[in-house]
């Protein structure tokens, strides 16, 4: 099953709803909407953690070493948006790119938890655009809150999956389309910490609790976006999550005609 | 005024601490137990790092070398995740097998507005009160990666015991004062902050929105106070309250 949070046109309520195999949405008092005709919201609330450099081909394409202990940084919900928003490209840079990643939504209050046991404390998988803005880079706590967690710039959604939905997260493809055309493309299964892994260590120092979400990483082939485009993420048997990319001006105008 | 969270029968309420120090309960009622407090706030907390000269001044030289290479241009900023947030009061379980762990006396700032690209001069006004913190920390070897497995354990982040008013506190003259086992053990003042509260604001809310109840740390000062098992810890700031927390070790607390 499909699980996401929604918002009709213009009332402020959010609403738990089941997504259905046309990707309408189903709400608990039985009324239907057509995808087009919600506002998706990112897809679970709790603490979010990403993962740099969790793609060994990601990292040599950067020129790092794969990291010999996850990289982890976290996201705050300042950054996050839904399926089918926009993302806003800041004035005067010269690198912004996205990164399709697998998301791990956890379902269970998980503290110092075995790898063996650590996928009974999933509940389910979404998919994330980790995007990032490489001109604000600085080589403290890198990456940085001002590259990574800025306003509209960590889409999530449509929606999670059921886990048991998903046969082996270990082995899913990555793809990335901007405008329609094929750029980025990544197998989970070249994760270089997997999601046991993932989940065993961040409950060895802190207690993880459901609706937190892991992005896990991205593989390699990132390129620049700019207004206009539409980025398109896509993990194989999870989701297909669509966004826009636009400037500040037309940002600011969106705002106040919203 | 003064006002905090509370657990009652397994609920979070709001709480008023009058001048007398009586506790009034959201529905007018007094409360007569000290009751289990939680952080006054409930939104995202912001901690800044390397806003404290005494610990910018000892790393100068280092931050010319790799894999720095250059001074930070713009806030170094780090976030307390929701398990680490906890009350006055409350018992902080602290790792024996991971090095040294400090205690980190500082200033919360609550935010009451929505903020987004907030100016300097204006930035004040989406404040809406103040709180003491104890950003808790195992020992920062490095600013290069950000710090999750040092800074974002459970109970790490203890605020209260409730936030004041913004009209108490003039933010760029606050002293903190940091307690071990009673004694005082660190003093530290906003005036050796590298920014403000309100240039804060202003950066922060140039890229991301900041909503109400998310707080802002905007400094802690150089590692110094070390805690451990067995300890009482304290922070203190005048004109908003102390706030107290005795930490175990993590064994005992499984």
């Amino acid at each position: 099953m499909k699980h996401a949070r929604i918002r009709l046109p213009g009332e402020a309520d959010i609403h738990a709803v089941l997504v259905n195999d046309d990707h309408s949405v189903q709400l608990a008092d039985g009324r239907r909407f057509a995808e087009e005709a919600v506002e998706w919201l990112p897809p679970a609330e709790g603490t979010v953690f990403a993962l740099g450099l969790n793609y060994a081909d990601h990292a040599a394409e950067l020129a790092f070493k794969a990291p010999t202990e996850p990289l982890v940084f976290l996201k705050s919900p300042a950054t996050l948006t839904g399926h089918r928003q926009v993302s806003v490209r800041p004035d005067n840079i010269t690198y912004m790119h996205y990164e399709c990643e697998l998301v791990v939504i956890i379902g269970k209050t998980a503290k110092n938890v075995s790898r063996e046991q650590a996928m009974d404390y999933v509940a389910g998988y979404s998919v994330c655009n980790d995007y990032a803005v490489r001109d604000y880079l600085e080589n403290y706590y890198r990456p940085n809150l001002r590259v990574k967690n800025r306003d509209t710039l960590t889409p999530i959604g449509p929606w999670w999956v059921d886990r048991d939905d998903v046969a082996n997260p270990a082995s899913l493809t990555l793809r990335t389309w901007v405008n329609g055309e094929l750029r980025q493309q990544g197998n989970t299964s070249d994760m270089v910490f997997d999601i046991p892994y993932l989940i065993a260590y961040l409950s060895s120092f802190m207690t993880l609790s459901p609706g937190d979400m892991i992005a896990t990483g991205t593989p390699e082939g990132l390129a620049d976006v700019v207004p206009g485009d539409e980025v398109i993420v896509e993990v194989e048997g999870v989701g297909r999550l669509v966004n826009h990319i636009v400037s500040e001006a037309q940002y600011a105008d969106r705002l106040l005609t919203k | 005024m003064k006002q905090g969270r509370i657990v009652l029968n397994q609920q979070a309420r709001r709480v008023t601490a009058l001048a007398d120090g009586k506790l009034l309960l959201d529905n007018g009622n007094p409360l007569a137990d000290s009751p289990q407090w939680l952080a006054p706030a409930s939104g995202t907390v912001y901690g800044v790092a390397l806003n404290h000269r005494s610990l910018l001044e000892q790393l100068e030289a280092e931050f010319q070398q790799p894999p720095y290479q250059k001074a930070p241009a713009t806030p170094v900023l780090f976030i307390k995740p929701r398990n680490t947030h906890a009350g006055h009061g409350s018992v902080i379980a602290l790792p024996t097998q991971a090095g040294k762990v400090f205690a980190g006396g500082a200033l919360g700032v609550v935010l009451g507005k929505v903020a987004n690209k907030v100016a300097v001069e204006q930035a004040l006004a989406v404040v809406a009160g103040y709180t003491v913190v104890n950003e808790i920390s195992l020992e920062e070897t490095s600013f290069y990666r950000p710090a999750v497995k040092a800074k974002c354990r459970d109970g790490f982040c203890p605020m209260g015991p409730w936030q004041v008013d913004a009209a108490a506190i003039d933010p760029l003259n606050v002293e903190i004062r940091s307690y071990l086992n009673g004694e005082l053990a660190e003093t530290h003042h906003s005036r050796d902050w590298l920014r403000s509260v309100p240039q804060l604001i202003a950066a922060l809310s140039q890229f991301m929105t900041l909503q109400p109840g998310d707080v802002i740390i905007p400094a802690t000062p150089l590692r110094q106070l070390e805690i451990r098992p067995g300890d009482t810890v304290a922070v203190e700031i005048d004109g908003i309250g102390r706030l107290e927390n005795r930490l175990i070790a993590e064994e005992s607390a499984q």
